[in-house]
């Protein structure tokens, strides 16, 4: 029998939202670490039962919590994240150097093919790496020494590290991206990275075709074509189909280019998803409609999904890491809001319905597919 | 004896209740009781203070017999109230957050 989970991060503690194939019902626990702010949790594909999560607080820092049954229990491993030698400095909001300092871990995505293995995205800007299921952590410091780091300058959010694709045909090369710094890939495991922002235009900074300081929201892969990549930056989404040597904007007839997620149907490398926020000062819907939109054509042309969401009055967003797929067929599609729902469609985004409508604000959604 | 009370986030993570007791001999430190108590707890490690520069986190501060111990150094001896265990030690999150 299959069924799905979802691992759900909030801003006060972690739920977890199982059901069976069919993806009807629901059972809901937790909270899990309540209280705590938890930006990620998220599951090894290798052992399904193996789960990380990121657990943080202004008091407290940063704890890593370990669970081997699912999420049903828990196990604190190590929050020690130094970063490799003189940590230098980057560039601060008013333009002057700071020196990068650990906050907090954005993201954590476990490897493909060892369940011992996970990968940290970390605020000030890092790559960490544990090959001991998060007993220990090492940075993989070439990002932060390739060249540019020191000009690397904070988004709104922090200058954060808050997505890691992994290439499920090379396990040598790993895509980041970092608000506001941009894209990034390495080709040799994490040693060496180089930008690759090529075609992307931001107008909030000097020169809006610089190498680096690109405010990347989301990236996304189709795991069967890992050179096609999909992006939603802070206006704009784009593509390539090159690995990211070259990007193309794709943002089409869509009624705002603005967003956070971004999404790929887990059947379909050509359907993406994506949530239009009205703009970066306005961080909600237009018109007060959530809407999610869907491309069948790899962008450019969208079409609003529209049933079973809210029509009107509604001003939550949709944050970077709230969006995921199953791998079911047909492919179910999650994302959850700054208002504490999490919506799921089983038809791929053709129907909606709210699976819980009351958590705190949502900061994270990842699905396993369980068989 | 030395008693300890967490705040309630660190209970949890600890996975104890009220409070907890450290042995020291002698006329016990701040750093001695913080030392005493990572070793015993591992998991408090960084959630107090820095795991490098060993500073207090901004928002955590000390308390003992009704004083801010939060600005003295850590090396400082703490009371003999504390020492003895007739006081408490207080290890407190700053009033913050939402």
């Amino acid at each position: 029998m299959s069924g799905v989970r979802v691992l759900v991060g909030t801003r006060k503690g972690a739920f977890v939202l199982t059901s069976d194939g069919k993806r009807n019902r629901w059972d809901v626990s937790g909270p899990h670490f309540g209280g705590w702010e938890m930006y990620h949790v998220k599951g090894s594909p290798v052992n399904p039962d193996r789960v990380y999560a990121s657990q943080s607080s202004g008091w407290h820092g940063q704890i890593i919590q370990r669970s081997d049954d699912g999420g049903k229990t828990w196990q604190p491993v190590d929050n020690k994240f130094v970063y490799d030698g003189d940590a230098g400095t980057h560039q601060w909001y008013d333009g002057t150097p700071h020196p990068w300092e650990f906050k907090r871990v954005w993201h954590l995505e476990p490897s493909l093919t060892e369940a011992d293995t996970v990968y940290a995205g970390v605020e000030d800007a890092a790559m960490f790496r544990s090959t001991d299921g998060g007993q220990s952590w090492h940075e993989l410091s070439g990002l932060r020494k390739h060249g540019s780091g020191p000009s690397w300058q904070p988004g709104a959010g922090g200058l954060c590290l808050h997505t890691i694709v992994l290439d499920p045909r090379n396990p040598e090369r790993l895509f980041i991206a970092i608000s506001a710094a941009g894209a990034f890939r390495t080709d040799d495991g994490g040693k060496s990275w180089k930008p690759i922002n090529r075609g992307l235009s931001s107008q909030y900074i000097p020169n809006p075709t610089a190498e680096v300081g690109h405010c990347v929201h989301r990236i996304a892969m189709h795991p069967s074509r890992s050179n096609v990549l999909f992006m939603q930056k802070h206006w704009d989404v784009m593509r390539t189909d090159d690995g990211g040597e070259s990007w193309r904007e794709v943002s089409g007839n869509l009624p705002t280019d603005f967003g956070f997620v971004i999404d790929v149907h887990a059947h379909e490398p050509e359907t993406i998803y994506v949530v239009p926020i009205k703009s970066d000062s306005e961080h909600y819907p237009p018109d007060g409609k959530l809407r999610v939109f869907r491309s069948r054509t790899g962008g450019n042309e969208w079409e609003a999904l529209t049933r079973g969401l809210p029509d009107r009055d509604c001003y939550v967003n949709v944050l970077r890491d709230a969006m995921a797929v199953d791998s079911l067929d047909p492919c179910g599609v999650y994302f959850g809001t700054t208002g504490g729902q999490v919506y799921a469609s089983s038809d791929a985004g053709d129907n909606w319905g709210p699976i819980v409508r009351d958590l705190p604000p949502v900061l994270s959604v990842e699905v396993q597919t369980l068989r | 004896m030395i008693r300890v009370v967490l705040p309630a986030h660190l209970q949890n993570l600890a996975r104890v209740h009220d409070e907890v007791t450290i042995e020291i001999e002698g006329r016990a430190t701040l750093r001695q009781v913080l030392d005493a108590l990572e070793a015993r707890y591992p998991v408090l490690r960084g959630t107090i203070r820095d795991h490098v520069s060993l500073k207090r986190r901004p928002f955590v501060r000390f308390f003992a017999c009704e004083e801010d111990w939060s600005h003295e150094s850590p090396d400082a001896a703490l009371p003999e109230a504390v020492t003895s265990g007739a006081e408490p030690l207080f290890i407190v999150g700053a009033i913050a957050g939402g």
